[in-house]
């Protein structure tokens, strides 16, 4: 049975509100969940205020201004900066996105800018969740490319048509921000896949020089590991590269139906 | 090598929950899924109403006056009301979600569009049958 409400250890209080930058003259208010695992303290919101003319425009242009200019304790992942590694994946104004491809100015539905790490998830520290449970999960569904055939003397070799097929697949950078966003994910995130890892399913699963085909589909057929997609639509409403893993696991409900006939 | 804690102080006994449905903006797909379900939900008292109305009506003429009157009230009006816009919003939500199941409907615009016109047909509908209902009665 899902549970709604946060376990007494989760629930956040109101945290320290940081002094506005000597001069600025244009500031965006954040406010930051905070959580230090070494303290023994349940989480914070902190409020920061971001001088807008040191700044760039990106949220994670802030976290990092925050991070060298107010408080250097904040902690957050990040590398790329441009959308391509996912480490920056947390809940900002209310969706999951990436802090380094949304704009500040994006953000501001409530006035200020509200920073949340990746829902439903347990907390390292701040903004950092722990992806464990994720990784696994992804490494369950053996995504590598499997064959029985003996190896051509070349390449596995793909008609332009065969590999369209992959579009809108091959882009997930795994960052997990359609997991994390997705109530039955939450609700059942021990049992249930989530529309990460099932559109890696289905990366693989339609891939024509793959030949576990069977296997992958017996393996996903399970009253949770795939069905508890109740097509609630947050995954792909929030993905960051633009790709819908709702529709490719409705292309693997219809491979299973496909199947019996 | 690192001392080994005891269980309960170890960082992933005491990691906090981060919040969901607490600061996760709502979305039209969201709230009609939400939607499915409770109306799903409250059928099932429906169909009770509809069983003790037929019993009532199976039980003779005394009883079948007491339920008339009962369904007939302000409040039992209000309940029917409910029950109407229950069953119509959810078998429009089926609707919904076959369009899904053959895989149409999942792109930006259709799956958001979709979501709204559910809530409103089924509105729409629920007010035409009262409407229809209180016209020929």
């Amino acid at each position: 049975m899902a549970k709604f409400s946060l376990p007494k250890n989760s629930q956040i209080k109101e945290g320290k509100a940081w002094p506005k930058p000597d001069g600025a003259a244009n500031t965006t208010a954040f406010r930051i969940y905070r959580w230090n695992p070494d303290d023994g303290q349940n989480p914070r919101v902190d409020t920061y205020h971001v001088d807008r003319d040191d700044c760039g425009p990106m949220v994670l242009d802030a976290l990092i201004y925050i991070k060298n200019n107010i408080d250097p304790t904040l902690t957050f992942r990040r590398s790329c900066r441009e959308g391509i590694c996912g480490s920056c994946a947390m809940n900002i104004d209310g969706a999951n996105t990436l802090a380094c491809t949304k704009g500040i100015d994006e953000c501001t539905s409530k006035g200020d800018v509200r920073i949340y790490p990746l829902p439903h998830m347990p907390v390292v520290k701040d903004l950092v969740p722990d992806l464990t449970r994720f990784y696994a999960q992804h490494a369950s569904i053996e995504p590598w490319l499997k064959t029985t055939t003996p190896e051509p003397e070349k390449e596995w070799r793909q008609s332009r048509e065969d590999r369209e097929k992959l579009d809108g697949l091959y882009e997930c950078i795994l960052c997990a921000c359609c997991s994390t966003s997705c109530p039955s994910y939450w609700w059942n995130g021990d049992r249930y896949l989530g529309p990460a890892v099932l559109l890696q399913a289905y990366r693989w699963l339609i891939d024509s020089r793959d030949e576990a085909t069977g296997d992958r589909l017996d393996n996903l057929e399970d009253p949770f590991r795939l069905y508890r997609c109740h097509t609630i639509m947050n995954c792909a409403n929030v993905c960051p590269k633009g790709l819908n893993p709702a529709k490719a696991i409705a292309e693997i409900k219809q491979m299973m139906v496909t199947r019996q006939l | 090598m690192a001392e080994a804690k005891a269980p309960g102080t170890r960082p992933e006994d005491i990691r906090p929950l981060s919040p969901h449905l607490q600061i996760y903006r709502w979305t039209w797909t969201m709230a009609m899924s939400v939607a499915h379900r409770v109306t799903g939900a409250a059928l099932y008292v429906g169909t009770l109403l509809l069983v003790a109305w037929l019993l009532a009506l199976a039980s003779g003429p005394a009883a079948f006056e007491t339920a008339q009157w009962l369904f007939g009230s302000f409040l039992g009006r209000l309940i029917l009301f409910g029950y109407t816009w229950a069953l119509l919003h959810h078998m429009f939500g089926g609707i919904r979600h076959f369009i899904w199941d053959v895989g149409l409907g999942f792109d930006a615009p259709a799956r958001q569009n979709l979501a709204r016109m559910t809530l409103i047909a089924s509105a729409a509908l629920t007010l035409l049958v009262w409407v229809i209902g209180y016209a020929v009665s």
